[in-house]
């Protein structure tokens, strides 16, 4: 119990991992919360690599986890650029609202 | 190992406490707030275990990038506040019920996945944590980036630059009653377009209108 292991840190992130998603389903009103929820899943499989990382003594999956970074930084801009956009159409990003493509 | 070990509880009880909150909180901004508070323990971890520059790395840009960028679309976008709903559908499918069975279901397989984990026998999952003593992480990390994985550093960084001009191109919009610079007008302007020569006659003012 007092020695942390690979397993705590791999259990900490299937917490934050399932939060997560639950957070994608529970969320019925606002579109930015559904991008944090998708920001935490990210953060909880750059947990899994780092751990991985240091625990098999290979650095390699660090390199991935700053590439992951990169992609979600790069996913959120896009993400709230269109947020906005759709913000300035419709006024509003009430989620059960948005169904344009719905036809 | 002591303090290691409090130090993961503490850190991973204060993600896991504000992870719950992202979700739950009513207010945007508190929700962004409680989302910085779980990047900055996470990266604490990170730097606890060994990995110091992507701890740092994360506080650079989760923190100080996404973060801020979160804060900013919600100052500028009127979010309507959750309220408790009026209108509480009695059917037995709404989305809490349909959340709470697809998280546990998917919990219950990472637990599964996790537990069932057989380590090779050689491996030492109580290992110290520290890759090599001789040179730091980001040294380390410095000499394989810059050289076996060039190309996909490289390959990051154009999809950087490809987000930056798909959120300009976004959000660009062209107003009206601003006057803007054209320079293929300006500098076709000459000498017979843009001068008049007038003959001025004596006690007699000169219209300017035409």
């Amino acid at each position: 119990m007092t020695e942390i292991g690979l397993g705590h840190y791999l259990t900490l992130a299937a917490i934050i991992f399932t939060i997560g998603i639950v957070g994608i389903f529970l969320n019925r009103k606002n579109v930015i919360i559904i991008l944090m929820s998708i920001e935490l899943i990210l953060l909880s499989v750059n947990i899994n690599l780092v751990s991985f990382s240091i625990y098999l003594q290979n650095i390699v999956g660090q390199v991935f986890t700053l590439f992951i970074l990169t992609v979600a930084a790069a996913e959120a801009a896009v993400g709230l650029a269109i947020i906005v956009i759709y913000y300035k159409n419709k006024g509003s990003i009430d989620v059960e609202q948005i169904s344009s493509l719905k036809g | 190992m002591l303090f290691h070990s409090i130090f993961f509880y503490f850190f991973s009880f204060v993600a896991v406490t504000s992870a719950v909150l992202v979700v739950l909180s009513r207010n945007t901004v508190y929700s962004v707030l409680f989302l910085i508070l779980v990047f900055i323990s996470i990266s604490i971890l990170f730097i606890m275990i060994g990995a110091e520059f992507l701890g740092m790395i994360i506080l650079i840009v989760y923190v100080g990038a996404v973060a801020v960028l979160f804060l900013f679309v919600v100052m500028m976008i009127k979010v309507t506040e959750q309220k408790v709903k009026e209108n509480i559908k009695k059917s037995f499918i709404n989305n809490t019920s349909v959340a709470s069975v697809i998280g546990t279901i998917i919990f219950l397989e990472l637990l599964i996945v996790i537990s069932g984990w057989k380590y090779k026998d050689t491996f030492n999952p109580l290992l110290s944590l520290k890759l090599n003593k001789n040179i730091s992480n980001t040294h380390e990390l410095g000499n394989i980036i810059y050289t076996d994985y060039i190309h996909l550093f490289q390959i990051s960084g154009l999809i950087l630059l490809i987000a930056m001009i798909g959120a300009i191109t976004l959000t660009f919009s062209k107003r009206e009653n601003v006057k803007r610079q054209n320079y293929f007008d300006q500098i076709q302007r000459d000498k017979n377009s843009a001068v008049t020569l007038v003959e001025v006659e004596n006690d007699k003012g000169v219209k300017l209108d035409d």
